[in-house]
């Protein structure tokens, strides 16, 4: 400890280049934070999926939609338990900036297969009566002021026209995955408003046993093999994936490019911290002539590094984790559930150490070697 | 009995393919309690034979010994310990650290003792007080002027209370005034103290000040040590 104010009196040596150098390795742990974190989210979010569920979509593609009628046929086949259906609708709200989820469900079934969305029972039996109402994630309570009961119009994108709902309930996922930021309407409305289409965008499908999924998966396929809309059936997790594979490019691309500028910074920052550290060179010339041995030079060396980068990494990477839920940040909807693992924090404190070695251990291996008279008569 | 032995002493450094005998095979005694003028012009080996004493070069054949430890034969870990307990230097250019304040410069060579805290804090503040600078411990280097700068690193070449002092050029770099003080000072914690000092110096006033003479010319003695008027005194 009494050694500490020496390494507090050379880090405020020249105090704006060490804010300077901390703040360097604070941004690069906190965009690497954030990096990780998209790939972790997105990673978390193929992981969503309950064991028994399975979702049946059109075989061309997620846009085309599968007859209404398939319903009643899935429904007979054998280990098939439970049955929902949903359609992407895709209005938008206000000037439509801030981006939401919103699709109309088969609302009773639905919220029986995913007990992950929680809400009063109350506020549940008002929305499963009333045709025009709608179900939404806490945090779209917040994001746009809306009430309880209050009236909500969006504007249909791919369903034109004015749509609007009242507000019955408010869910909070019990699975981060499922997303809190959602809007959920009735089917049967929505199947009104557009002319009794009898469409529906995929089906869920709850099985009996999780060893019947593949069996059960190719009876839904084999089934309408033959129709003018085929189907392809996998479980959720599957489906889920899909949607992190769109994703696949752009986040392999932001943690190439991301990682590449984090390594840049710290390559920067190493060589801040290492030139102040030859700037001294005949001080610890000095040190040594009072009788400040090698090992414990080297040892100043490397704990006044390591004060840097631990400090660095304390603000970057506990400024991602607390910074993120402060402003609710879900990719505008992309990435729900966005949250900094205690996994990227681990991997971001052995950066910090990674750096505190690589910026640490040349300067303080030079310090120890350095020979005093040679040292001294350049100072002399 | 001699504090410092030197005995039978070379040293040589290579610079480039030139092979530079300082010296060779020189012998020598200073006693405890002495005050010692090593002159000479340059290039004759005084700053050597001084990094010799203090362990911070060895010789390339001989021995040193002080106070009856062969420092030349210590390893570095060894040295670093022994210059700590026994060696307290002063430089030409004060090498003070900037950082630090006069009071954390003086402490420093208390931070390898065992010393408590209260117990650095009281040694500190008789080392800045015997050198007349204990209204100055709060200052950093820069707001003390050349003569305080050398008496506050005298100071830190006191305060663990060496066996012997080496100082080199102590009054190199100041002006007539500070440097009388400076010599003073040394003189006083000689008599009064009974330290014994080494002084490399170019400066016949200063060498004056010292008990005994030595000088060197081409890493030989060219004449028998010799007491100055201070020694009769």
């Amino acid at each position: 400890m009494k050694y500490f104010r020496l390494v507090l009196a050379n880090l405020g040596r020249h105090r704006l280049r060490t804010v300077l150098t901390i703040l360097s390795v604070a941004l690069a742990l906190f965009l690497f934070a954030s990096l990780r974190s998209v790939t972790t989210t997105l990673a978390a979010t193929a992981q969503f999926g309950g064991a028994r569920r399975l979702v049946t979509t059109n075989a061309t593609g997620l846009v085309f939609p599968l007859p209404l009628a398939y319903g009643n046929r899935i429904k007979a086949l054998p280990g098939v338990t439970g049955l929902s259906w949903a359609n992407w609708f895709g209005g938008k709200y206000g000037d439509g900036k801030r981006f939401f989820a919103n699709f109309a469900v088969d609302a009773e079934s639905y919220l029986k297969i995913y007990p992950e969305i929680v809400l009063p029972a109350d506020q549940r039996d008002a929305f499963l009566k009333d045709r025009t109402g709608a179900l939404i994630g806490k945090r779209l309570l917040s994001q746009f002021g809306w009430k309880l009961g209050q009236n909500v119009t969006l504007q249909g994108t791919i369903f034109p026209g004015d749509w609007t709902f009242t507000v019955d309930g408010v869910y909070t996922p019990t699975d981060p995955a499922i997303g809190d930021d959602v809007l959920i309407f009735h089917h049967d409305y929505f199947d009104e408003r557009i002319g009794r289409a009898g469409i529906a965008g995929w089906y869920i499908v709850e099985i009996d046993d999780v060893s019947h999924a593949p069996a059960v998966a190719k009876s839904i396929d084999d089934l309408f093999r033959n129709s003018s809309s085929p189907t392809k059936t996998g479980t959720e997790r599957e489906f889920q994936a899909t949607f992190a594979t769109m994703w696949g490019n752009v986040s392999f691309l932001m943690s190439t490019i991301g990682l590449a500028v984090v390594f840049a910074i710290l390559l920067v920052t190493a060589n801040a911290m290492m030139m102040s550290a030859r700037e001294r060179t005949g001080e610890i010339a000095v040190l040594k002539t009072i009788g400040f041995s090698d090992r414990l030079l080297f040892a100043l060396v490397m704990v006044e590094a390591g004060v840097m980068a631990l400090t660095g990494a304390v603000l970057g990477l506990g400024g991602a984790k607390l910074f993120y839920p402060a402003i609710n940040f879900n990719g505008l909807g992309f990435l729900p559930g966005f949250t900094v693992a205690p996994s990227t924090l681990i991997i971001g404190a052995l950066v910090a150490i990674g750096l505190m070695l690589a910026s640490g251990l040349a300067p303080a291996l030079r310090a120890a070697r350095l020979p005093i008279v040679q040292a001294l008569r350049h100072v002399e | 009995m001699a504090l410092v032995e030197i005995r039978d002493v070379y040293k040589s450094f290579q610079r480039d393919t030139q092979r530079i005998d300082v010296f060779t095979g020189l012998t020598l005694d200073i006693d405890a309690g002495s005050f010692t003028a090593l002159m000479g012009p340059s290039g004759s080996g005084k700053s050597t034979l001084l990094n010799l004493i203090a362990g911070l070069d060895k010789p390339t054949r001989g021995t040193v010994r002080v106070g009856g430890e062969a420092v030349s034969e210590m390893s570095a870990s060894q040295l670093a310990a022994w210059r700590a307990r026994h060696i307290g230097f002063v430089f030409q250019s004060f090498n003070l650290l900037p950082v630090l304040t006069a009071y954390q410069n003086v402490e420093l060579p208390l931070l390898l003792t065992r010393l408590s805290g209260k117990e650095r804090n009281e040694r500190v503040k008789i080392a800045l007080d015997v050198v007349g600078l204990a209204d100055r411990a709060d200052h950093y280097p820069r707001q003390l002027s050349g003569g305080q700068e050398q008496r506050t690193a005298i100071a830190r070449a006191i305060v663990a209370d060496p066996t012997v002092m080496l100082l080199d050029e102590p009054t190199g770099q100041l002006d007539a005034k500070s440097s009388q003080e400076v010599l003073a000072l040394l003189q006083r914690l000689n008599s009064e103290f009974t330290k014994t000092i080494i002084i490399v110096t170019h400066d016949a006033h200063a060498a004056e000040r010292a008990k005994m003479v030595l000088h060197l010319e081409k890493g030989d003695l060219i004449e028998k040590p010799r007491a100055t008027a201070a020694a009769l005194r």
